[in-house]
């Protein structure tokens, strides 16, 4: 099956609390392949992001992780901080949710995207700089060229998001998680954001987890579906199977929640 | 940029005058008579008349005062005496030039403060990072426990005994003498090592809880998160996403600091005896010896003030954020 690019079983994270340890995630198992996109949707707390950094070995102090975790049938759990961070950024990329303040504000962006490529790439600076301005050329940012050399601040929210993309795809990375990368825009910007993930996609066959606790996005660019409840995988399959014909009564709840447009035109 | 420098040096002028008067106002209202106590035990009226005549104490305060500042950037005469500028006056006490006073010992307190600030930015920082990355460990909670108990030792508590210790028991140190660096570089540290550490201390210990706050607060911020998903290297991690950003505010604080210790460290000086401008600010207030006090006074706010400046300046260079924009 080609779906085999990404493969988690039973992935298991339990972090240490006041009140001793708690299982966030819970015997999640799912796939994805190339040119694939997973959605995974739940409420807040469901688990999602421990689920996204668990992948990436980036979770808080002290949790742990039982199960399996295969990107190209290589096993990442349990490997060395060293072999993670070759992995991470190059193989996985990553997009976070606060685009306001997930870019460093001391440092330029063309330096933000430059060192990270040649952490991974190594080569001179002067190559570094021309990677980054057509990764930002990309994602569409105008002026690229000239607008390398400014500071995050100097961006609006939706541009910087799209700079925190063009930073993640510019090693070529086999799989692209992003967790919640339009909830802090407006729709309008939500929207772009999306065309461009899924334009991104589509050229250069990225695998993609997609996280968000928005169905109405998730049905707009995921095939496959991962319903989160409190840590527990409560449904998966694919989007149609989901959102028609929902098996858990979680799902049901989420689904009536969610404004649709079909429903105004029925009634 | 330039506009901005130009507007904030204006506002220091405006600033060390209206201390320059406000300091004047005080000595004025509140001294006794500086002719009497010029004059001294055996005096009679007439001399105290002439004494008066020739500091001008007859005139109006406010005549007194245009005196005093012209004093400073033009010279002025007393009597038949003319004192170049910048005249800050003559000690009542000594009759020296104030200014001479002051540029013979102000190298002392530079010194001081400098010696001092390396060693506290050293152990301060250094201590407070450590602290931020091994957070929760035997080693940041003895750190941190032993800040806060420095931060409460006094000055001069510590400044006796390091003495006490160190130079009556052990006899491992001279007694501070402030020599000259090049006569005898082994004495003029030993004589100054004493005083670094007393001055150090404190600030060191508010540093490094400062330093560990402000790191243990970068490693929560979102981009160090990304620097990490980034799979950049742990010493690049650290080094550009948590130091630079924990440490710019401290330049700040940093900044002021020094520059208030320029204008003398009060005890450190008089206890150890170094003959800076802290020691002359005590002397001088002991014996209510006017010019001198007015002089510290305004040198202090004036090292004050200046640092505030640079300190900004420094900052907007530091700081994108905060940057003002040229174009
Ligand atoms: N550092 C931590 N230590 C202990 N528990 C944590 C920590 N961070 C998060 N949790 C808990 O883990 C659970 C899962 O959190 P997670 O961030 O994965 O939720 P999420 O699904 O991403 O929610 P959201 O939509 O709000 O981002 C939550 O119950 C949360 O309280
Ligand atoms: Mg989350």
């Amino acid at each position: 099956m080609t779906a085999d690019l990404f493969v988690v079983e039973d992935l298991t994270v339990t972090l240490p609390t006041g009140r001793g340890p708690v299982d966030v995630v819970k015997n999640v198992s799912f796939t994805v392949g190339r040119d694939d996109t997973l959605g995974i949707v739940g409420e807040s707390g469901s688990g999602k992001s421990m689920t996204a950094l668990a992948v990436l070995g980036l979770l808080p102090r002290g949790a742990e992780t039982s199960g399996s975790i295969r990107l190209e049938g290589k096993e990442l759990l349990g490997r060395s901080e060293r072999e993670l961070q070759s992995i991470r950024g190059n193989a996985i990329s990553m997009v976070f949710q606060d685009p306001l303040s997930s870019l460093n504000p001391y440092y330029t962006v063309g330096l933000q995207i430059e060192e990270m490529y040649r952490a991974h790439r190594g080569g001179s600076r002067r190559d570094a700089r021309k990677v980054a301005i057509e990764a930002l050329e990309r994602v569409h940012i105008p002026d690229a060229g000239r607008r390398i050399d400014h500071y995050p601040h100097q961006f609006s929210g939706g541009q910087r998001q799209r700079i925190m993309i063009a930073m993640a795809l510019c090693c070529s990375p086999s799989l692209l998680i992003a967790d919640e990368p339009t909830t802090a825009l407006d729709v309008t910007v939500q929207a772009q954001i999306l065309e461009l993930m899924a334009e991104l996609q589509s050229t250069t066959g990225t695998g993609m987890i997609f996280i968000t606790h928005d169905l109405a996005v998730i049905s707009s660019i995921a095939k496959r579906v991962l319903v989160m409840c409190a840590g527990d995988p409560v449904e998966y399959g694919t989007a149609e199977q989901v959102f028609s014909d929902p098996h858990h009564d979680y799902t049901r709840t989420l689904l009536d929640a969610v404004p649709r447009i079909d429903d105004e035109v029925a009634s | 940029m330039t506009r901005y420098v130009i507007g904030r040096l204006g506002g220091v002028v405006v600033i060390l005058l209206a201390v320059c008067l406000f300091t004047y106002l005080i000595f004025f209202k509140l001294s006794p008579d500086p002719a009497v106590m010029i004059c001294g035990k055996t005096c009679t009226p007439e001399r105290i008349d002439s004494i008066r005549d020739v500091l001008g104490l007859n005139q109006p305060i406010l005549t007194q005062f245009w005196e005093f500042l012209q004093g400073i950037f033009a010279g002025r005469d007393y009597g038949s005496v003319h004192c170049s500028a910048p005249c800050l006056g003559y000690s009542f006490q000594t009759n020296e030039s104030v200014w001479s006073m002051i540029t013979a010992r102000l190298p002392v307190s530079i010194t001081v403060a400098v010696g001092a600030a390396v060693l506290w930015l050293l152990a301060g920082v250094i201590g407070g990072l450590i602290s931020a990355i091994k957070q929760g460990t035997w080693w940041d909670r003895t750190a941190m426990a032993l800040a806060l108990g420095g931060v409460s030792v006094p000055n001069y508590v510590l400044a006796l005994v390091l003495q006490f210790v160190l130079v009556v028991k052990l006899q491992v140190l001279p007694f501070p003498s402030a020599p000259a660096f090049a006569d005898n570089p082994l004495l003029w540290f030993e004589s100054y090592i004493m005083p670094w550490t007393v001055l150090a201390v404190g600030y060191a210990c508010l540093y490094a809880r400062l330093t560990r706050a402000n790191v243990i607060d970068t490693l929560q911020e979102n981009y160090f998160r990304t620097a990490r998903a980034k799979g950049l290297s742990r010493s690049l991690v650290l080094r550009r996403h948590a130091l630079r950003p924990a440490l710019t505010p401290i330049t700040t604080i940093f900044g002021m600091d020094f520059a208030g210790l320029l204008g003398g460290a009060l005890i450190t000086e008089t206890v150890f005896g170094l003959n800076g401008i802290g020691k002359m600010a005590a002397d001088s207030i002991a014996k209510n010896d006017q010019p001198v006090i007015m002089a510290v006074t305004l040198l202090a706010a004036f090292f004050v003030v200046i640092g505030n400046v640079v300190v900004d300046l420094v900052y907007t260079t530091l700081d994108p954020r905060v940057r003002v924009t040229s174009s």
